[in-house]
C-alpha cells in the first residue's frame, strides 16, 4: 500500500496525532540551510529526519525513560523507517540500550522502570491500556549483547518461540528455514540435537538471530549484537543484517561507529547531558550523518574527539 | 681479553640470575602453613576419633545380629531390640515431609524469585524466612506440640495415639525444613542468569512459560540438592520429635492402612538412639550400631545430593 506524501514546510516535525491526516515529510540534509545548522541545535537537527507516514514502524513522541526517579533517556522524538536498518550510536551510558528496550517493552521486566511520552508502533500506542507486552515481543524480537542461547538443543532454541506462539505446522521445516535465514544451517544441520551453548560465540549469536526470526517478527531489535564477537563473526552478522533488511525492520544499538557506518541505512546519534540522561542529537541517513553531520557534537563524536 | 675476565664473564644473564636465584627462606609462610595444617589435623582427628569409637563399639553388634538388628522392633532387652520400627518410622516421616515441604517450599521460592514485584515485600519475606531457618529445632517441636498434638490431636492422632501421631511428627518436621527448602530453592532460581529470562521473554513467552520451560528446569539440580540436604537435616533431628511424642521405649502395633499408619504412633532412628543412650550400660553396643545405621543413611542421602549436583550441573 502506497501512502501519498506531500511536502510541507518542516517547521513542525512533531509526529502528527492520528486524527490529523497531514503527512510528514522526509527532509534531507540539503534542505537544512546554514541558519538551521547553527540554530538551537540538537532537537532541531533530530527533527529534520522524518519518515513518511505509513513508512514509520516506530514513532517516538517526546519519550523519556526512567529507572525509579533516575531519568535515563530524555525527550526523544524520532521515527524509525520500515525495512531499513536504523543504527543508534552514542557514548557509553547515554541510554541507547534503554531506548531500544523500550521498543518491545523489555524494560517492563525491570523493577521501577517507566516511561513518559509515547511510542507508537504502526500508529498504535505501545504503552496504551490493553496492550499485551507478550504479544508486543512476539512482533518485535530482540537479539542481545551477549549471545544467550538456552542451554537446550539447537533445534529447541529455535523452536521455543514458535511453540509458545502456538505454531502447529511443520516445525522441522520452520527450524530449518529460520536457521538458513540466519546463515547457520550449513554449520549445524548435522547436530541439531546438540546443545546451542556448545557453538562458537558467532554461531551462538546467529542462533539467537534464528531464534528471533523463527516467530516471524516484524521488527528485530539488536542490542550491540557484535560486542562479544571477533571481527570475522562480526562481519558475518553484518552481512546477515543486510539480508534480513529485506523482510524486517532492524534497529541496532552499537558502540562501534564503523559498524553503524558499514551496516546501517539511518543513524541516530545520542549523547548525554550533565543530568546523565541521553538525548537525541541528530538523526540522518547514515552516509550523510557520517560525512556531513549537521551538528557539531555529532561531528566531534564521529571524528573521535570524544566518546 | 685475558686481562679483564671478570667483566667479560658477567653477562646480562648473570645479573638477572643473581637477582632471582637463592632468595631467603620464607619462615613466616612456612609457619602459617604449618599452623593451618595443624588445625586441620586437629579437627579431622576429633571427627575420626568419634567415628572410630562408634565403629569399634557398633560393628560387633551389627556383625553378630546382622539383618535381625535392622528388622527387630524396639524391645526391653538389648539382644532383642532392633531398629526396624525406627527405620520404617524415619522413612515414613521423610516421605511425608518431602511430599509436603517440597511443593510448598519450591512454590514459595518460585513466587519470591520470579513473581513477587514489590522489593520491600520480597526483602521482608526473605528476612523472615532466613530467621525461621535459624530458629532452634526445639522451638518447632514446641510449636508442633501445641498445634498438631494438643489442638489438632483428635484429628491427626485419634484413639490410643492420643495425638502423638506420625502426622503430627511429619507436619512438625515439614515446617522445620520449609525455610531451608525455600532458601535453597530461591537461591538456585536466582542463579539462573537474567539473560536467559530475557531471551525467553524476547520471543514472546509469558512469565509462566519462562518459568516452566527455562528457569525451573535449569534450576532443578540446585533445587534437588538443597531439598535433599534439607531431608538429611530432618532425618537427623531428634529434639522436636521427642517433644511431639515419637515413641521411646517400645510399642507393638500392626497398622492395616496408610491412614492408620499416619494417625498411629511411630518412632524414628535418632529418637531411638537417644532412648537407648539413656538406658543401662548393656545397651551401649546397640546405640553405636544404631548410630552406624543413621550415619549410613545420611551418607547415602548426601551422596545422592552430590551426584545430582555434578550430574546436572550447568555452566553459564
Amino acid at each position: 500500500m502506497k501512502v501519498e506524501t506531500e511536502v510541507k514546510p518542516t517547521t513542525d516535525a512533531v509526529p502528527d496525532s492520528p486524527e490529523t491526516p497531514t503527512i510528514r515529510i522526509v527532509a534531507t540534509h540539503a534542505e537544512i540551510d546554514e541558519s538551521e545548522r547553527i540554530a538551537p541545535a540538537a532537537t532541531r537537527a533530530a527533527e529534520a529526519f522524518a519518515v513518511a507516514e505509513g513508512e514509520a514502524v516506530f514513532e517516538l513522541d517526546d519519550l523519556s525513560c526512567f529507572y525509579g526517579s533516575f531519568r535515563a533517556v530524555r525527550n526523544i522524538s524520532m521515527s524509525i523507517p520500515r525495512n531499513q536498518i536504523t543504527a543508534i550510536i552514542g557514548p557509553s551510558g547515554c541510554g541507547k540500550s534503554t531506548l531500544l528496550r523500550s521498543f518491545n517493552r523489555m524494560n517492563d521486566l525491570v523493577d521501577g522502570a517507566s516511561i513518559t511520552g509515547a511510542i507508537r508502533y504502526h500508529g498504535v500506542d505501545l504503552y496504551g491500556a490493553g496492550v499485551d507486552p507478550v504479544e508486543v515481543r512476539r512482533r518485535i524480537g530482540m537479539v542481545f549483547q551477549k549471545p544467550n542461547p538456552f542451554p537446550k538443543s539447537i533445534y529447541d532454541n529455535v523452536a521455543f518461540g514458535p511453540r509458545v506462539a502456538g505454531y502447529r505446522e511443520n516445525m522441522d521445516e520452520l527450524v530449518e528455514r529460520s536457521l538458513r535465514r540466519a546463515a547457520l544451517w550449513d554449520d549445524v544441520k548435522d547436530k541439531l540435537r546438540s546443545p546451542g551453548t556448545a557453538l562458537s560465540g558467532g554461531q551462538q549469536q546467529r542462533l539467537c538471530i534464528a531464534r528471533a526470526i523463527a516467530v516471524e517478527p516484524d521488527v528485530i531489535l539488536m542490542d550491540e549484537p557484535c560486542s562479544a564477537l571477533d571481527p570475522i563473526a562480526t562481519l558475518k552478522i553484518e552481512e546477515l543484517m543486510r539480508e534480513l533488511r529485506e523482510s524486517y525492520t532492524i534497529v541496532i544499538v552499537t558502540h562501534n561507529m564503523q559498524q553503524a557506518a558499514r551496516a546501517s541505512d539511518v543513524t541516530a546519534f545520542l549523547t548525554m547531558g550533565d543530568d546523565r540522561a541521553g538525548h537525541l542529537v541528530e538523526m540522518a541517513p547514515t552516509d550523510q550523518l557520517f560525512t556531513k553531520p549537521a551538528n557539531r557534537t555529532t561531528e566531534d563524536y564521529i571524528t573521535g574527539r570524544f566518546g | 681479553m685475558a686481562s679483564t675476565p671478570r667483566t667479560q664473564a658477567l653477562t646480562a644473564a648473570d645479573v638477572v640470575r643473581r637477582s632471582i636465584e637463592g632468595g631467603r627462606v620464607d619462615w613466616r609462610s612456612a609457619a602459617v602453613e604449618a599452623l593451618l595444617v595443624g588445625l586441620l589435623v586437629l579437627t579431622l582427628g576429633v571427627l575420626a576419633w568419634l567415628l572410630v569409637v562408634v565403629f569399634v563399639n557398633g560393628i560387633p553388634v551389627l556383625a553378630e545380629r546382622g539383618l535381625d538388628f535392622l528388622t527387630s522392633p524396639l524391645a526391653a532387652r538389648p539382644d532383642e531390640a532392633g531398629v526396624g520400627q525406627a527405620i520404617t518410622g524415619s522413612l515414613w516421616l521423610m516421605g511425608f515431609v518431602a511430599l509436603l515441604s517440597f511443593p510448598l517450599g519450591i512454590g514459595e521460592a518460585v513466587y519470591l524469585a520470579e513473581y513477587a514485584r514489590a522489593p520491600w515485600f520480597t526483602r521482608l519475606v526473605n528476612t523472615v524466612v532466613r530467621n525461621l531457618a535459624g530458629v532452634p529445632s526445639l522451638v518447632y517441636g514446641l510449636l508442633g506440640l501445641a498445634i498438631f498434638v494438643v489442638a489438632l490431636g483428635d484429628v491427626l492422632g485419634p484413639g490410643s495415639a492420643s495425638g502423638r501421631s506420625l502426622l503430627a511428627g511429619g507436619l512438625t518436621m515439614a515446617i522445620l525444613v520449609l525455610p531451608i527448602v525455600i532458601i535453597t530453592s530461591a537461591e538456585a532460581l536466582r542463579a539462573v542468569p537474567g539473560s536467559i529470562r530475557e531471551a525467553a521473554f524476547g520471543v514472546g513467552a509469558t512469565r509462566w512459560e519462562v518459568v516452566r520451560s527455562h528457569v525451573l528446569p535449569y534450576a532443578a539440580p540446585g533445587i534437588f540438592t538443597g531439598t535433599i540436604l534439607s531431608m538429611a537435616r530432618a532425618f537427623g533431628e531428634t529434639a522436636p520429635l521427642i517433644l511431639v511424642g515419637a515413641v521411646i521405649g517400645g510399642f507393638n502395633v500392626k497398622y492395616e492402612s496408610v491412614l492408620e499408619t499416619l494417625q498411629g504412633r511411630y518412632t524414628a532412628l535418632p529418637t531411638t538412639v537417644y532412648d537407648w543412650a539413656r538406658k543401662p550400660q548393656d545397651f551401649a553396643g546397640n546405640v553405636y550400631a544404631a548410630i552406624i545405621v543413621l550415619i549410613g543413611v545420611l551418607l547415602v542421602v548426601n551422596a545422592l545430593a552430590i551426584y545430582l549436583r555434578y550430574r546436572f550441573e550447568r555452566r553459564w
